[in-house]
């Protein structure tokens, strides 16, 4: 009995996933600052805004996310600091 | 003219009916000063997402409407002036937030 395993191909185990901008994909223009379950998933936990680098947001609208859940903070519908969002 | 929306908490202390009259004095004066109100929603007693003035729960009421620039910080005033009102937001409303807002209306109107 050998441990080792052998492939013919290597496995790939980081599989990159294209990421796309999802606001231009399904055509959204405007962010609404009044829906906090669209927001919440544009944050992570503690209610932090995620970085372009993750969602894959394009510039423009990552522009317009920030300015959506700054204004959501302000009415107390997302809070400023939170655990366990999700 | 330019559309602006504001959303307004008002403190919980107040009754349904006295909340409601609250908005209607707010209306008022914002038709006195020039404004012409295209629509106001009623979102009823929510909980905020974190305490404002040792406050849990409120109000929340929105106002859209056509002005001038000018009028915007007359009422504004007012507002801040008021002690009922917990928080307010003035948003100018461009193109597609305009737009975005007749859509939601008009699923508002399809559901109630």
């Amino acid at each position: 009995m050998s441990n080792d395993i052998r492939y013919l191909t290597p496995i790939n185990i980081d599989i990159k996933k294209d990421k796309y901008c999802r606001f231009k994909k399904s055509g959204i223009k405007f962010i609404d600052y009044k829906d906090p379950n669209f927001l919440l998933k544009l944050v992570n936990e503690q209610g932090k805004i995620l970085p372009r680098r993750i969602t894959g947001t394009s510039a423009k609208y990552q522009k317009r996310v920030n300015k959506a859940i700054k204004r959501a903070r302000h009415l107390a519908i997302l809070p400023y600091v939170g655990d366990m969002l999700k | 003219m330019n559309s602006y929306e504001t959303v307004f908490i008002l403190t919980p202390v107040l009754s349904d009916d006295q909340a409601k009259e609250a908005v209607q004095k707010f209306e008022g004066e914002m038709k006195a000063l020039g404004a012409k109100i295209k629509h106001t929603e009623n979102w009823g007693l929510r909980k905020l997402a974190y305490p404002i003035q040792k406050k849990s729960t409120g109000f929340y009421f929105l106002v859209e409407f056509e002005a001038d620039g000018n009028v915007v910080a007359g009422y504004e005033l007012m507002m801040k002036r008021d002690e009922r009102v917990l928080r307010f937001l003035t948003v100018k409303m461009d193109v597609d937030h305009v737009t975005y807002a007749e859509k939601r209306r008009a699923k508002a109107g399809a559901t109630a």
